[in-house]
Order: structure tokens, then sequence, then C-alpha cells
């Protein structure tokens, strides 16, 4: 069932995204998609403590990486299109930081997808948040959890069975 | 060969991206972290948990027995928190 030849958009940019233009590049003239998923990350306020988040990223492995996974994304669910866009820089609350789209035939391959994805953004594509606060001269990195892990662990789990 | 570090890594050694000549008791990224560890005081503070830091070599996931024979760059990093 799985196309492999599916084209997918990979970019990792400073400027935000519109979600809208983005779902209609992928669904635009055709009729063979029954399902869009879209996730968006968003930079959380943390009880209005936070000023922004720094996003720093690894330059040329970072859209290597996520191609990686887009590749195995598409080889592995019926996935009519798939558009995966992770901002770097400083971010403040209430702005876009992630966004996938993945759009099927049918919505459980455009689900699953779009959280496999999302598990392995987390975890395996080259990017650290730092966490500035209103009340704090110097930021904290974000510590990696080991919950993230775990979620991108089950994906080569069931992969196994 | 091109060292790079990021996020912690890059604030505690106080380096981006350094050039350096490869020791020749050097052959291993696991080695190359212990050699780093040994020349100042933030490059200690750096690499005192190497079982925490995550490598790449020429972009590519790697573990600290990865043999550095033919690499070009090589870069050191925690664990990533994207998304």
């Amino acid at each position: 069932m799985a196309n492999s030849t599916t084209e997918y958009t990979v970019r990792v940019q400073a400027e935000d995204f519109d979600v809208l233009a983005e779902t209609e590049i992928l669904t635009k003239g055709r009729k063979d998609v029954g399902a869009i998923v879209t996730f968006t990350g968003l930079c959380r306020d943390e009880g209005g403590t936070l000023e922004a988040l720094e996003l720093e990223h690894y330059p040329g492995m970072a859209e290597a990486q996520i191609s990686k996974f887009a590749q195995q994304a598409v080889d592995r669910w019926p996935i009519t299109g798939l558009t995966i866009i992770h901002r770097f820089g400083k971010i403040p609350p209430g702005e876009n930081i992630v966004l996938v789209i993945a759009t099927s035939p049918h919505r459980r391959a455009a689900f699953e997808a779009a959280d496999f994805l999302m598990d392995f953004l987390k975890t395996q594509a080259p990017f650290w948040k730092k966490e500035h606060l209103k009340d704090a001269s110097e930021g904290t990195w974000v510590e990696a959890k080991a919950a993230d892990d775990a979620d991108a662990a089950r994906w080569i789990e069931e992969k196994a069975k | 060969m091109k060292i790079r570090y990021f996020a912690w890594l890059r604030e505690r050694t106080g380096t981006s991206e350094e050039t350096i000549e490869l020791p020749e008791n050097v052959k291993t990224t696991g080695e190359l972290m212990s050699w780093l560890a040994a020349r100042d005081e933030g490059y200690a503070f750096a690499f005192e948990q190497p079982e925490t830091i995550r490598i790449a070599v020429d972009q590519e996931h790697v573990e600290e027995d990865h043999v550095l024979t033919g690499t070009e760059e090589v870069a050191f990093f925690p664990p990533m928190t994207g998304g």
C-alpha cells in the first residue's frame, strides 16, 4: 500500500509558517486525499514566566535527519503528501514552533505518520531549546525527557512485531 | 578535522567550532572526548559526563567507539529537545 515515491517537503527556517496555506498545497487539485492531519507545536507560556524559547539547531544535519524520517514515514504508510516545518531562533509564547501535515486516503495512516514524525523530531532531530524567563538574565536548557524517548521507541518495537 | 559544539557544550567550551589536528593516539570519538576534556576547565566541564553527550560524525549519529579514520566533521551535543 505504501507509496515510497510520495514527495515530501522539509523546511528549517526562522520565519513563521501559515498552516492553512501549507495545507492547501497538499490538497489543491487532488481527489485522492481523504484525510488531513495537521499538528502545530506552539511556544507555551509556562504560567506567564516565559519571555521566549530559543531554538538552536545543527544546520544541514537537521534537514537531513528530518528528511530521513519523512522518507521512513512515506515508506511505511500510504501517505499522499507530507510537509514538515521546524523553526529556529527566539520564539515568544503563542507563536508557532513546528508543523507536521500528513495527508492520506484514510485517517489512520495520516494520524500515525504525524505522530511518528513528532516523536522523532523531539528525540532525533538536532534541535535544542533554551528557556528565557522574564525574571532571569541567563536562560536554562530544556532537559530531554525519558518519556519522549519511550514514545519514539514504540515505533521501533511495533515495527519489529 | 572540524569539531562543532551545540547548546550547553558550546557555552561550556566557549566555542561553536574549531579545527584540530587529531593526535596519533586518539582513534575513536570516545578517546576524542577524553582528549578534549583534558584541555582546560571549560572543556573538562563540558565533557564531565561523557555518557550523556550525543555524537555525530559527518552529520550521522554515532557511538563513542566510532573510529575517526576519514572523518571530516565531529559534533558534540546534549540529548535533543526539538519539536
